[in-house]
């Protein structure tokens, strides 16, 4: 077989497969840097003050937060919209590049993964927090109950309740699933009886059996397929929680697709801030290579574009719809008091990315850095201006107000960075963050035909086929 | 792993399991397992492990979930305690259509993982691995021997197609 185009391998050439166990177990096996437990205790830290800031407003009141009449969702519900969107591109990564059988996921899919299942559980603090009386967050169930009543399915929240628990569940399924092959692993690694015990009860007694891959591989693919309409679902039921009102700047259709682009956008550029930091921090440098962090600038960029295209669109059709109510929420957020947020969403999320077009930029570590820190405070804007330009001017001028974030809502926020960044580091102690069965199929050994005996090959990083 | 009596070998390149379970079962034996560190595409066929049936549990269960929700919230708008809502009409099934489909991913999905580890007999902490090289590096073949005659022939055929370790397990 003729290669028609050379391309880069997916890790390092010279890797052999026990070098891959060696390496990614490396940061389980060792003992922690400073540098990893001063990580672990400014994000403990921070979500310590986020802790706080929630005890304080269940405590005190929900008048500790600064939404009040006409803004009455703020800050609260651009975090969750920010962090379930940050969780798409793990689902991205793990079921839609797997069903278009796209090799080079295999390096980041772990972490992407992780940092879904995470940034879901940051995400779902919000809604849970801002019903106010949190212990009475088990009506947004439907279970029997005295009064006979049933939750309203008419409703968009009730749909993201259903939505977000259902993601929660499937990407900790799937990333489950993909682990056990890999804890087996570390438990056979293990050197200490309770790393034994830990893995080896976590591994459930994976054997490594053909019989077992044969089942492992078909369910795999299973997942990867529902999770690819599931992830397009979930932050499209998320849009739905605006896009259903009657409200001028929420009530429009493209509200689904931008969601879910902007979503896999805000979502690529965390696995790059992520990634950056870990292929550093513990050496993984030979498995997440310069062409893995290009191919993901390339999405970010392509998705980029796509918001930007949203960005424009939206604000055509508020004129061509010839409804001035439409016109005027969108000229107030480019002109009104609120330009500034709606400017750093636009530099960030559509002027930004455009540096990706040059190789040279895509494979530079600190642009990809910034530029990646850049579209996450982008993205997040998005969120805010969609939520608190479209409220705090409706029909009757009477009524409009101004919003202002009190130090509650930003604890808040500042504790959910701390909380999530403070799993991820668990995260990166405590289990494989590259999933190594997977890394090890593509890197497989040929034998090819030489005269009358056989010799080895290495080829990495081509589709292993038999 | 079975406790009957067998060979494993064990082989440093999967071209080389392959030839020895190809030169197994072509010797006759049966219930032949393989033990890799990743799956090995196109080994199942000379093993002769048949399909996996999961796609019908997710679809078994999916189904349940698509139609055990929908069912579930046309029950409790329009049947249990009909209320109305905004005007709008008690069985509205475009409303419905959301949760219909994350109770069919969500049914569909847990089970997937519940039926993988059923059918691969999951959780098995109590059980064998054949060695624990097989989660890193190495590629195992169990050929599982019923007359004791028969074993000084597997071993030759596994040494003849590459295996570096030989081990007989009675």
């Amino acid at each position: 077989m003729e290669t028609v185009w050379k391309k880069e391998p997916l890790i390092h050439p010279r890797k052999k497969l026990t070098d891959v166990d060696r390496d990614i177990c490396a940061p389980m096996e060792s003992r922690p840097s400073w540098r990893w437990y001063a990580c672990l205790a400014v994000a403990v830290s921070c979500a310590l003050v986020g802790a706080a800031c929630v005890g304080y407003q269940l405590h005190t009141g929900f008048g500790v937060w600064g939404i009040s009449y006409p803004v009455g969702w703020a800050v609260d519900i651009t975090n969750f919209v920010f962090w379930i969107g940050i969780g798409h591109a793990g689902t991205l990564i793990s079921a839609i590049l797997h069903l278009f059988r796209q090799r080079w996921r295999t390096s980041i899919n772990r972490s992407a993964e992780a940092m879904t299942i995470f940034a879901v559980m940051t995400a779902g603090i919000f809604p849970l927090i801002h019903t106010g009386r949190p212990w009475y967050d088990f009506w947004l169930l439907p279970y029997p109950n005295e009064r006979g009543l049933w939750v309203n399915f008419r409703s968009p929240l009730l749909w993201d309740v259903f939505a977000v628990s259902t993601y929660f569940t499937i990407s900790l399924v799937f990333w489950y699933l993909g682990l056990v092959p890999d804890l087996a692993t570390v438990r056979d690694r293990a050197k200490t009886k309770i790393k034994k015990f830990i893995y080896g009860f976590l591994a459930l007694g994976w054997n490594g059996s053909e019989r077992g891959w044969k089942h492992y591989e078909l369910a795999h693919l299973i997942l990867a397929g529902i999770s690819t309409p599931l992830v397009l679902s979930v932050h499209s039921i998320v849009s739905f929680d605006f896009a259903v009102s009657l409200l001028p700047g929420w009530h429009t259709t493209i509200f689904p697709p931008y969601f879910v682009a902007g979503a896999i956008f805000s979502g690529f550029a965390m696995v790059v801030t992520l990634l950056v930091i870990v292929r550093k921090v513990f050496g993984l440098e030979d498995y997440i290579t310069l062409q893995h962090m290009d191919n993901m600038n390339k999405i970010i960029l392509v998705t980029g574009m796509m918001v930007g295209y949203a960005y424009g669109m939206e604000m055509f059709t508020a004129w061509y719809s010839g409804n001035e109510f439409e016109r005027f929420t969108f000229m107030n957020r480019a002109l009104g008091p609120y330009a500034w947020a709606y400017w750093i969403m636009v530099s960030c999320n559509v002027l930004v990315p455009q540096i990706f077009w040059s190789k040279k930029l895509r494979r530079s570590i600190p642009v990809m850095f910034v530029a990646s820190l850049f579209v996450n405070v982008g993205m997040w804007f998005e969120r805010f201006t969609i939520i608190v330009t479209s409220l705090h001017r409706d029909y009757l001028p009477s009524s409009w107000g101004m919003y202002k974030p009190s130090f509650v809502e930003v604890g808040v926020t500042i504790g959910s960075f701390g909380f999530f960044f403070m799993w991820f580091l668990l995260f990166c102690r405590g289990l494989p963050t590259i999933a190594m069965s997977e890394v090890k199929s593509t890197m497989h050994t040929f034998l090819k035909p030489f005269g009358k005996k056989k010799v080895k090959v290495v080829e990495t990083g081509e589709e292993y086929v038999f | 792993m079975s406790s009957k009596q067998g060979v494993v070998g064990i082989f440093a390149d999967p071209h080389e399991l392959i030839d020895g379970a190809v030169a197994a079962r072509r010797a006759g034996h049966q219930n032949l397992d393989a033990f890799t560190p990743y799956p090995i595409h196109g080994i199942d066929k000379v093993l002769g492990i048949k399909k996996s049936w999961i796609s019908v549990v997710t679809l078994l269960f999916g189904l349940l979930g698509c139609f055990g929700g929908l069912g579930f919230q046309i029950w409790t708008s329009a049947v249990a305690w009909p209320v109305n809502v905004g005007g709008k009409p008690m069985l509205s099934i475009p409303a419905f259509i959301p949760i219909t489909f994350e109770s069919t991913i969500l049914l569909g999905g847990v089970m997937t993982f519940i039926g993988v580890l059923s059918f691969c007999g999951l959780p098995k902490w109590k059980g064998r691995i054949v060695d624990p090289r097989v989660s890193a590096d190495a590629f195992a073949l169990w050929v599982p021997v019923r007359e004791s005659q028969q074993i000084s022939h597997v071993e030759k055929l596994m040494k003849e197609n590459g295996a570096y370790e030989v081990r007989v397990v009675t």
